[in-house]
């Protein structure tokens, strides 16, 4: 019962807290205006070299753009607590790692979820893609796995938080590679082969592949595949991030470190 | 003379300054390469590789206009934490000259953004790098850097009168790389964008550094960024004096 705790209630105070995204000032720039607008700029960028459809690129990139409050936010609710001073008094506290952890990242995943969602929905309308509307609940999922799946790898970046000073520009540069690896913008089969094995393994690939072929008219059983491949490396992100954010309290705690980068 | 000596120490000092920032190196040099490497793909695939010098500079002034964005947007707003706000405001010389390089220089840090795509483009994607006009593109570069700056003054004195700055910056990134033409050709995009893309700096450095490395008369655009810089210097010079004299009538120079 306290786990429960800890995980809903702990990990949404934790969130509301430490998130100051969540002021309209902040969450309609970053991440309502700036997601459309990344969209529109490879839409026309497709447009300008002539490959692929306006659709390849809307579908790509709003589930790509996940990855923003993915990475951000997962990094931000563990390393934030550094910035306020109160890292120690969680890692002191008896309370469940399990929970403590992962109670923070279901905010995380809802507010992905809706930023992509949200973006696919108002430039798929700017732009005009024919997205049957039956296929909208099914991509919808789709983008909740990813979004769970790109928060195994912000809990990763969190555990590195702990260690490292400057998150933002390591944000930063996974969100890059995301955006070329997990084909987003370029077909998969266009990059050579060592790109593709990154790219197989790493969260949102088969999601996309997954939102795309749902508006292409494929059902959720035709796609089951790969959302299950998406989730199992959500899975596999996530148990890697949190034995990494043990490991890096355990060397933390070694070090007397806990408040200072 | 001394307004000179001052804008050229103060444009080192922030170089300098910037250049030990591993956000803003990493951001300008990563960044652009990640845009670029993307567009390489994506032009490669549409079999035009004629163009793939054409993404490798605009992809390079994506990262210029990231740097000034990023740094000018923020730049009052750092010297406030900094606690350094009240030296600057308080020095004899005019708030502007202490400001302007501090602009010029987030917008010169840029350079990095393009020497890494224009390298990395002939390294792995086999751009070509022959400058057709090598003098008209030394030239166009430094005025685009110097363009690009004075918009970051712009920015500078207005985004101070917005408490979350970034956020503005954030805003600000992708509609300009879109709107300026950088990766995409004006034409097109809707006819409205036009104006807006001639109102703005990026727009003529871009084609200045295309006509000269690829064909064409680069002088036209090269003297609009003068005008147009001309203009921000204008436009920033009674910002920078309204914000000014706001924060001495409210006592609220050192707060937000």
């Amino acid at each position: 019962m306290t786990s429960l705790r800890i995980f809903f209630i702990g990990g949404l105070t934790a969130y509301r807290g430490l998130i100051n995204w969540l002021s309209p000032w902040i969450f309609v720039p970053t991440l309502v205006v700036s997601p459309i607008f990344q969209i529109l700029l490879f839409v026309y960028i497709g447009r300008s070299a002539g490959v692929q459809s306006d659709e390849f690129f809307v579908i790509g990139n709003a589930v790509q753009y996940a990855s923003i409050p993915c990475l951000f936010s997962m990094t931000h609710v563990i390393e934030g607590e550094r910035y306020q001073q109160t890292l120690a008094y969680i890692l002191v506290s008896p309370a469940g790692r399990l929970p403590l952890f992962l109670g923070r990242a279901l905010p995380v995943i809802v507010n992905a979820w809706v930023v992509s969602v949200f973006s696919l929905l108002v430039t798929g309308l700017l732009v005009g893609i024919d997205v049957p509307l039956s296929a909208w609940p099914a991509i919808a999922l789709v983008i909740l796995v990813a979004s769970f799946s790109c928060t195994g790898l912000g809990l990763i970046c969190a555990a590195i938080g702990l260690r490292v000073r400057q998150t933002a520009v390591l944000d930063n540069v996974i969100f890059g590679l995301l955006l070329v690896f997990t084909g987003a913008n370029v077909p998969i089969d266009e990059f050579p082969g060592w790109m593709q094995a990154i790219s197989d393994r790493i969260p949102l690939t088969h999601g996309i592949e997954a939102a795309r072929d749902v508006a292409e008219g494929a059902s959720l059983a035709d796609v089951s595949g790969l959302i299950a491949t998406e989730f199992t490396i959500g899975i596999v992100y996530t148990v890697v991030g949190y034995l990494a954010l043990r490991v890096m309290e355990y060397a933390s705690r070694q070090r007397a470190s806990i408040q200072i980068a | 003379m001394s307004v000179l000596r001052l804008l050229w120490a103060g444009w080192i000092f922030h170089v300098k300054s910037l250049t030990l920032s591993g956000f803003f190196i990493l951001t300008s040099v990563l960044q652009p390469i990640i845009f670029a490497s993307v567009a390489y793909f994506m032009f490669r695939a549409g079999a035009r590789p004629g163009t793939l010098l054409y993404v490798a500079l605009g992809a390079g002034m994506m990262g210029i206009w990231s740097s000034t964005l990023f740094g000018s947007g923020g730049a009052i707003q750092w010297q406030r934490w900094q606690g350094t706000l009240e030296y600057c405001i308080a020095v004899p010389p005019p708030f502007l000259l202490v400001i302007v390089p501090l602009t010029l220089a987030t917008a010169s840090i840029g350079l990095y953004s393009l020497t890494a795509t224009l390298l990395w483009g002939w390294i792995f994607f086999d751009v070509p790098m022959e400058i057709t006009h090598p003098l008209a593109f030394a030239v166009a570069l430094p005025v685009t850097v110097l363009g690009l700056g004075l918009l970051g003054l712009v920015l500078a004195s207005t985004f101070i009168l917005y408490r979350n700055a970034n956020a503005l910056s954030n805003l600000l990134e992708f509609p300009v790389w879109l709107a300026t033409g950088l990766l995409v050709s004006l034409s097109l995009l809707p006819a409205w964008v036009g104006p807006i893309s001639w109102v703005l700096a990026p727009t003529w450095g871009i084609n200045a550094l295309r006509e000269a490395a690829i064909a064409g008369n680069p002088w036209p655009e090269i003297g609009m960024c003068l005008l147009l810089g001309a203009v921000y210097l204008v436009i920033g010079h009674f910002a920078l004096r309204h914000f000014e004299r706001l924060a001495r009538e409210r006592a609220t120079l050192a707060i937000a």
